[in-house]
């Protein structure tokens, strides 16, 4: 990975020297080694704060709706599951894609640090990755996990490959995964109503409406939320009711619905540790096997799911009692 | 010493109907001139297409006390507006089936294509989804409490 950022760090320099972009859209050193944030960086010498590791799971996509609208060309570093991102920002005018100049960087899985701590690690201060061995270093010594445990939710069942570059800095191929990212939903499909009732309430009653999945989605760009409507009774406030946890996460889903490319950002940003990409996937499944196969972002036109229909569409009554065909 | 009455009231649920205009609206008109009967509980809302029907609308309901929703609009094919139900029913397939995934009774939701000629059908379907929404009982799962408070 370092090889990775090196040249990054390299052609990033490049385009801001040679002024064929304005700026560009990475990651910086954060506090620690395990929190590097999205930044802009305008001169060479920012660029010494430049980072791209293990911890870079945020995406980039969203940041482009302002600053492509900015003078100059962006250049922008983004992993194959920003792309699908960027598309469908894309596709909804959202982004000037003349304006961005779109860096294609390899992934290589990332990791959750909520789950390294988890593991009983802390005051971490590095990690080395050789295989499926990770080599944790703290203050307190050295520890090695197993990768698979300790990735992000939305890397574990992740098989993206880039649908957007203008070029790409890809050093290492990724290993061919074979997972099903619908096996949770399944499993909670496969519950009683009741079950599912008790672990969606165990689940959304730990929201604080922070708004973090909210901020954080790139389908969730619109100029004006429902949810800061004064009038809603909901804008800005903690949930009251069992009822106001629910219509908040059932309204965002079905908004997204479509759109969704499944970049698995809500859960990563949640700090109740909400599941949020369950109830993404879940509407994901159903148009997929209601409406065919169907993956928002993987082209930057065209018509979504809910924009479209046929006059063979299944009747929602029959969805329901599990007889569509 | 008060006495308690342990005596329940029967339980008569509260029906939240969404009927477009063109059809189903007039559908329930036509129930009426034929002297055919539905039952009182059923609140219909007129819409001007089943397609208006935003599900912050079926969310609302539930919220202030509804413990069913249906939806009736035009048979796919009919619509006033030609293509509005079409999308109606992607909408709500997905809605309602999102609903039961997170643990809603699927009896609650219903959606139903009712023209304006067939008033005897409106009935039956009213019949029949309160019959079914009686037997299910009052929604708790999806309410604000709050709203019931005053009761």
């Amino acid at each position: 990975m370092k090889d990775v950022e090196m040249k990054m760090k390299e052609r990033a320099k490049q385009l801001l020297e040679s002024g064929e972009v304005a700026r560009v859209v990475g990651w910086k050193k954060g506090d620690f080694c395990y929190d590097p944030s999205p930044a802009t960086f305008e001169t060479v010498e920012e660029l010494d704060n430049f980072v791209y590791d293990y911890f870079c799971g945020a995406n980039l996509s969203k940041y482009l709706i302002q600053i492509s609208k900015k003078e100059g060309k962006t250049a922008v570093f983004l992993k194959p599951c920003d792309t699908y991102s960027f598309n469908q920002l894309v596709k909804e005018h959202r982004i000037n894609r003349e304006n961005v100049y779109v860096i294609a960087v390899e992934c290589m899985a990332k990791f959750d640090i909520e789950k390294i701590k988890e593991k009983g690690v802390s005051q971490i201060t590095g990690v080395e990755v050789k295989d499926k061995d990770v080599k944790v270093s703290s203050l307190y010594g050295e520890t090695t996990l197993y990768k698979p445990e300790i990735l992000l939710t939305k890397c574990e069942t992740c098989q993206k490959t880039h649908q957007v570059k203008d070029e790409e800095i890809i050093l290492h191929e990724r290993p061919e995964r074979d997972v099903d990212r619908f096996a949770e939903v399944k499993k909670l499909e496969a519950m009683t109503e009741d079950e599912r009732f008790a672990f969606w309430k165990e689940q959304l009653s730990k929201c604080i409406r922070c708004n973090a999945c909210r901020n954080v989605c790139p389908a969730c760009s619109c100029v004006k939320c429902v949810f800061d409507n004064p009038a809603s009774g909901v804008a800005a406030k903690a949930n009251d009711s069992e009822f106001e946890e629910k219509l908040f996460h059932v309204i965002r889903a079905f908004h997204v619905a479509g759109r969704c490319t499944d970049c698995g950002e809500c859960s990563r940003v949640c700090p109740q540790h909400i599941p949020l990409h369950l109830l993404n996937r879940k509407f994901i499944k159903d148009i997929d096997g209601l409406y065919g196969e169907f993956q928002a972002g993987e082209e930057a036109e065209g018509k979504t799911p809910l924009t479209s229909y046929t006059e063979g569409d299944a009747e929602p009554n029959d969805v329901l009692n599990g007889e569509a065909k | 010493m008060q006495e308690v009455t342990t005596e329940k009231k029967e339980f008569t649920p509260n029906i939240v109907a969404f009927c477009c205009n063109w059809c189903s609206y007039a559908g329930a008109d036509l129930a009426g001139s034929s002297r055919l009967t539905y039952p009182a509980n059923v609140k219909i809302i007129r819409v001007p297409c089943s397609c208006r029907v935003n599900p912050m609308f079926v969310l609302k309901a539930f919220q202030q006390g509804a413990d069913g929703v249906i939806l009736c609009g035009c048979h796919p094919g009919d619509c006033h507006y030609v293509t509005g139900n079409y999308y109606t029913r992607r909408r709500m397939a997905l809605l309602f089936s999102f609903l039961n995934y997170m643990g809603i009774e699927k009896e609650r939701t219903r959606v139903e294509w009712v023209s304006a000629a067939e008033g005897a059908r409106f009935s039956a379907v009213m019949n029949d989804f309160v019959k079914t929404v009686t037997e299910l009982g009052e929604n708790k799962r999806l309410t604000d409490l709050r709203v019931k408070e005053g009761e």
